[in-house]
């Protein structure tokens, strides 16, 4: 059973931010299969929110296939992410290591790693989504 | 969608004074609604009215369709927490959850009981020797044991040490979650608000200033920094909520309604944002008149 934590200060949703904990969690491999989500009742007592948000953020999961409430009973995670799970990517791994020390070399913080990633990222996903647009118009 | 509490045209007058004036709203079953506004803004007045403790002078308030000042039939379905909880002080926990009983034809007093020793509240004291937060979970419990389909509370956590409001909010929200009772909740912590509500009601000056879903409501609502801006229309603004300017900057929370013009900066907002712009607005001229200083 995972125990879910709210970062008060983000400006994500509270919903947003349960769901991406479960995903992070299956992800790293602490929730797999047949696993129970807490209960509803229990996640609102304990972080002091609203039962419908729960209830919002395991719909969505739910609506993307990932668990399944069993009425009366709990929901349960009905697969992990698509993709191999995240402990077996040893070879990514060591490129990015090799590629952080070249990074840390070249004088750059961690915040300036993270900001390089995440401009990257958000970069090549969009012209890796134009591009796919473009071949199928 | 069910409606649990609705108002319309809803006012009340203290003498010539108006506390409420043409409120108007409807608030959806299953709700947690969040009601937020300066004090004299009227929210006491406005769960007063919901409860049937006053007569509207104007308008007309109903809970699940009915008038509750002059239908006391749909009184047994609301449940009422006043201000600072007041309660019998010399009697006892145990005492209180026995005279509801006597007090209520519905009463579950088996679920006060349960409720109260979960949180180890001691049955046998004056509940005047209790501290605030427990004699807050006391008030709550025998709020409950009526099982309401309308749970209104006026303020519960104001006068709360943090610990004690967190734990005030837990058992509220776990409990909410088994009954699926509607709240109606009036505080000033936002962040509190934040996370416990899924919809909110926004008075100020005696009227409603903004009603709505709060996901809704953060969606639909960014600041924008931009260059100085005298009021002329924004593509992609709807309304501007409140504007503050420097001599080349201005700085907008504003509601959006498609892709704001690029020249503006866009900023998510929290619902402390959009709460603290919709209380804001418009005060300020008066005052400096009142106070004969220039403006």
């Amino acid at each position: 059973m995972i125990e879910f934590v709210l970062d008060a200060r983000s400006k994500v949703n509270t919903y947003v931010q349960l769901i991406q904990q479960v995903k992070q969690a299956l992800r790293v491999g602490l929730l797999a299969p047949g696993d129970q989500l807490p209960k509803v009742r229990d996640v609102a007592q304990s972080l002091a929110i609203n039962p419908n948000t729960v209830l919002k953020a395991y719909r969505e999961l739910e609506i993307e296939g990932l668990v399944e409430g069993r009425p009366g009973v709990g929901t349960f995670v009905r697969r992990t992410l698509g993709g191999p799970p995240l402990a077996d990517q040893a070879d990514l791994r060591d490129d990015l290591v090799a590629w952080l020390r070249r990074a840390r070399t070249a004088g750059l913080t961690p915040e300036d790693v993270i900001a390089l990633v995440e401009t990257t990222l958000r970069a090549t996903l969009a012209a890796d989504a134009a591009r796919t647009e473009h071949a199928s118009a | 969608m069910d409606i649990a509490l609705e108002a319309v045209q809803l006012g009340k007058r203290y003498g010539r004074r108006w506390a409420l004036q043409g409120c108007s709203f409807r608030l959806p079953a299953g709700g947690i609604v969040g009601l937020v506004g300066p004090n004299g803004a009227g929210k006491s007045t406005l769960l007063h009215l919901a409860v049937g403790l006053l007569r509207p002078d104007a308008g007309d308030v109903r809970v699940f369709g009915r008038s509750p000042y002059d239908d006391p039939a749909v009184l047994p379905d609301i449940g009422f927490v006043a201000q600072d909880t007041p309660l019998y002080r010399d009697f006892t926990a145990a005492e209180l959850v026995q005279l509801g009983g006597r007090m209520n034809a519905r009463w579950d007093a088996a679920l006060a009981r349960e409720r109260l020793g979960q949180l180890g509240i001691p049955p046998k004291l004056p509940v005047g020797k209790l501290s605030g937060g427990q004699r807050a979970q006391v008030a709550l419990a025998l709020a409950l044991a009526k099982r309401p389909r309308l749970l209104l509370l006026d303020e519960p956590v104001a006068s709360l040490d943090p610990l004690a409001r967190r734990e005030f909010l837990q058992s509220l929200m776990g409990s909410v979650t088994d009954s699926g009772t509607t709240v109606l909740l009036s505080s000033h912590l936002l962040a509190d608000l934040e996370r416990a509500c899924d919809h909110l009601l926004v008075l100020r000056a005696s009227r409603v200033r903004l009603a709505g879903a709060v996901d809704d409501l953060v969606a639909t609502h960014r600041q924008l920094v931009g260059p100085r801006h005298d009021g002329e229309p924004i593509a992609g603004v709807g309304a501007v909520v409140r504007a503050r300017h420097t001599e080349r900057q201005s700085t907008l929370l504003a509601r959006v309604d498609g892709v704001v013009d690029p020249d503006w900066t866009v900023h998510d907002v929290t619902l402390e944002d959009v709460i603290l712009a919709y209380l804001g607005d418009g005060e300020t001229d008066t005052t400096r008149t009142d106070w004969e200083v220039p403006a």
